[in-house]
């Protein structure tokens, strides 16, 4: 059995801290500090207030700010600081129990019936359009009228009925990820749907749950606050925000200061709930958006050194190259100072397995590295161009009309809301080889979907991609890629999406493309079949470097190299006499 | 083929209803009959959209069956649904595709390895543990693998790990679909190399899945060629190979290009005069 090298040893979980970065956006890390700070001081009340929240001092009424009242007095005397901090014991508590309830209906309902699907789906959907469509406020009040001034009883009330909106995102993400292939293996392994919620869904989800509490509690706030204004939440002379509002604004001709100090923290409170949770999603999307390198810093070029162009009547030629990526190490060299020369109407291989630099290699020819990516040494050339160091405006003018591109999946090269013929007509009239008139472009067109050996061009130009077959789609890349009558034409896998009969069909027009326009092929690809079958020359690069290079005949018959003989013999040959079973 | 089936699949059929109003289902799979014996590897070749992978899933019950019926070791299984298909897991087990999608990933390796062992309750702590201990072992790899997360592994090294939960508990038969055709060739050879030493030590059949006949000759005993939802050639994997019958096989095996580049030039000169006689 052959051995198999030791995974690194570094331990890190792979599970993230949704507040991870949060400090380092000041508007959200502030509006934390304000709902945290807030809370404590309300947890901590009868350590901090100066006065008992019911304690009159008649003789300062409506004081103002003073050393004993440091905000100041009610029209009772009664201190706003201790009662504000007081006071805010049954607005948070009450905001609490909402999102408690929220989150848990809103969470198994979603899950049960996102996991679960059929029946149990439907009858969940249907309650939750219900619950939406009931005016909860409505709800909320009857119920109160029933559990008079129960601060408890409204906010569970608001919490359910706020749980269906969040119901219906889990039930969506639950849908998405019940599709994924470890749901399936988990099934196959004998878990039951219990236990698959349980480890499998339920930690994938509870990621996605602090966005909408944040903003729900925002919500929550509002509403108990106005409960407590109304008076129908907490008890008369016991204190709270709401009913601190509700007090300042019976004597706001009098004395309005109040009426700012109680709704300016109701205000201040339900504005920080909504940004943490706006910054929340921002991190999330951020961190969505910037998988893999953590850096995005490019790496610093070592200005190429003027390495002379080599004189071989090469159309591409590529000396002493090397390539590196900025990664949270520091750089690290993907290609290692590589040299090939590409000759007129030649088929090269570029042949590799994965992480051997040959994508990275061609990508670069044509200026599409990743921004955290950068020639670090030596040239490449086409015909007498240097390309390395050449801006870009001059890199967009030879993409395409001197040197073009195949990528390995054609529906992501194509867009799906244009014809085909639109969409080559726009490549045509940028490459400018034909004056921007109708009927020429149409000409052309029909020339070059012929070219690449499709019957009907003029059906096929009127259609859409998702309407064609990969085969076809993978045709109408490599006509676009034409239409400039480029030099040299990079194919980057562009069969391996495809199936054996399509392959083989895409590989005789390469080699068909080759013979009546003359032009160079660089064909990156891991199946020596493909090789053998489509290449003159290669080279065979493992881990950056280049180990083996000749013509086929010399690579497949002669290889010197341990790493191609490996990959020979690994690669399962249907024309093989001897099989591993007999 | 030796005793009894492990595998006896009759007259499947996989049908999806249709969008739109008294449109006629959308036929996958029709009429499909195949055996699998003890120990056997049968390999399900053919191109996307011919219906394979879904033939996979429906033995495993994760597609629903319109008509036929899956017997395993002799027992119907083809609706079986709940508490009895979960029992099903001892004997009937799968390799995924995608190494990469087929692990959770916020699950340490042990846990996952674990979870086939949960269905019986019968296992003390330190016995699961041995036991994944002795799996990462069989597989090739380290013993501390089980409490590391599967972003830290290769994709040969994730398959692996897959391939270790598929043999936890011994299974009867493994549906493997695709399991190398995400993985490098020299990563495939070794992982097909496991796969043939696990039969041997445990004897379990494999169905095994993929779109490449080169990789058939060389791993599975009998094939099954397949196009748009049922069988058009059966046969052992060499004589599918070397003398295909059926004209779909026949294009099949033209196809295929061998890392030879003489014989390669010869094959091909054969696939186009054919190509041009028929055309």
């Amino acid at each position: 059995m052959t051995t198999v090298e030791a995974p690194p040893k570094a331990r890190s979980r792979p599970r993230i801290n949704p507040f991870a970065g949060i400090w380092r956006r000041p508007v959200p890390a502030a509006a934390l500090v304000v709902v945290v700070g807030i809370s404590v001081a309300v947890i901590f009340a009868p350590l901090l207030a100066p006065h008992p929240p019911l304690a009159q001092d008649l003789l300062h009424t409506l004081s103002g700010p003073s050393a004993n009242h440091p905000l100041g007095t009610d029209a009772l005397g009664r201190d706003v600081l201790s009662r504000l901090l007081y006071g805010g014991r049954p607005t948070l508590i009450g905001v609490g129990l909402a999102v408690l309830v929220y989150a848990f209906f809103g969470m198994s309902l979603g899950m049960l019936a996102g996991y679960l699907r059929g029946w149990t789906d439907r009858v969940i959907v249907a309650v939750l359009d219900v619950m939406l469509s009931v005016p909860a406020v409505i709800i909320t009040l009857a119920v109160l009228a029933i559990f008079y001034q129960s601060n408890a009883a409204a906010m569970l009330t608001i919490g359910f009925f706020a749980s269906a909106g969040l119901a219906r995102i889990i039930r969506s993400s639950c849908i998405a990820l019940r599709e994924e292939l470890f749901v399936d293996a988990a099934r196959v392994s004998g878990l039951g749907p219990a236990r698959i919620m349980a480890r499998h869904i339920l930690p994938r989800l509870t990621g996605q749950l602090l966005v909408p509490v944040f903003l729900f509690s925002g919500n929550a706030l509002a509403i108990q606050t106005g409960l407590g204004f109304l008076g129908l939440a907490t008890p008369a002379p016991a204190p709270s925000w709401g009913g601190m509002v509700g007090d300042a604004a019976q004597i706001m001709q009098q004395d309005p200061y109040l009426l700012f100090v109680s709704g300016g923290l109701i205000g201040l409170m339900s504005l920080s709930f909504g940004l943490v949770g706006d910054g929340l999603r921002d991190l999330e999307q951020d961190r969505r958006q910037a998988t893999g390198g953590r850096l995005r810093r490019p790496v610093p070029a070592t200005a190429p050194e003027n390495a002379a162009k080599p004189s071989d009547g090469a159309v591409l030629a590529v000396r002493d190259y090397s390539i590196a990526f900025a990664t949270a190490h520091g750089p690290r060299t993907v290609v290692d100072s590589i040299s090939f020369s590409v000759r007129p109407g030649e088929i090269f291989g570029l042949v590799g397995e994965s992480g051997s630099g040959k994508t990275v290699t061609g990508l670069s020819l044509l200026g599409l590295l990743p921004p955290n990516g950068a020639v670090t040494s030596g040239a490449a050339w086409l015909a007498d161009t240097r390309l390395s160091g050449l801006p870009e405006r001059e890199l967009q003018r030879i993409r395409g009309s001197e040197i073009a591109l195949v990528s390995q999946e054609p529906m992501l090269a194509l867009d799906p809301y244009f014809t085909i013929g639109s969409q080559l007509a726009e490549v045509i009239r940028r490459t400018a080889a034909v004056s921007g008139r109708k009927d020429a472009v149409r000409e052309r067109i029909r020339e070059l979907l012929t070219s690449v050996h499709l019957r009907d061009p003029d059906d096929v130009a009127r259609r859409h991609p998702h309407e064609l077959s990969g085969g076809m789609l993978q045709r109408i890349v490599i006509a676009m890629a034409l239409a400039g009558s480029p030099k040299v034409l990079i194919a980057d896998e562009p069969t391996t999406a495809l199936d054996v009969t399509v392959q083989a069909g895409i590989l005789d027009l390469l080699r068909s493309l080759r013979d009546e326009h003359g032009m160079a092929i660089i064909l990156i690809t891991h199946d020596l079949g493909v090789v053998a079958d489509t290449c003159d020359r290669a080279i065979v690069m493992e881990q950056g470097r280049i180990v083996e290079e000749g013509s086929v005949e010399d690579i497949f018959y002669r290889p010197r190299h341990a790493y191609t003989k490996k990959l020979i013999e690994s690669t399962p040959s249907i024309a093989r006499t001897e099989g591993r079973i007999a | 083929m030796t005793g009894t089936p492990i595998l006896k699949v009759d007259g499947l059929a996989v049908r999806y209803p249709s969008r739109g109003f008294r449109k006629p289902p959308t036929t996958v799979i029709e009429d499909v009959s195949f055996e699998v014996g003890c120990a056997e590897t049968v390999a399900l070749v053919g191109e996307s959209g011919s219906g394979k992978t879904t033939i996979g899933r429906a033995v495993l019950g994760l597609t629903p069956v319109s008509g036929g019926r899956v017997l395993l070791d002799g027992r119907d299984v083809t609706r079986l649904t709940g508490r009895a298909r979960r029992l099903l897991s001892s004997d009937l087990q799968a390799i995924f595709q995608n190494p990469y999608g087929s692990l959770n990933p916020a699950l340490p390796v042990g846990r996952t390895l674990a979870e086939p062992l949960l269905v019986d309750s019968a296992r003390s702590r330190d016995e699961v543990r041995a036991h994944i201990a002795e799996l990462l072992r069989r597989v090739g790899l380290p013993e501390d693998a089980a409490d590391r997360y599967p972003p830290q592994f290769s994709g040969g090294q994730r398959q692996r790990i897959a391939i270790a939960r598929a043999v936890a508990r011994k299974p009867k038969l493994i549906i493997c679909d695709e399991p190398t055709s995400a993985l490098d060739v020299t990563t495939q050879a070794a992982a097909l190399n496991l796969l043939s030493e696990l039969q041997d030590t445990l004897g379990c059949a494999y169905l095994f899945i993929t779109h490449d006949l080169a990789v058939v000759k060389e791993f599975a005993a009998r094939t099954l060629v397949l196009q748009h939802g049922r069988i058009v050639e059966e046969g052992r994997s060499t004589d599918v190979c070397d003398r295909p019958q059926h004209a779909y096989t026949r294009r099949l095996v033209a196809a295929a290009p061998v890392p030879d580049p003489v014989l390669q030039r010869r094959r091909r000169q054969q696939r186009t005069d054919v190509e041009a006689a028929t055309a």
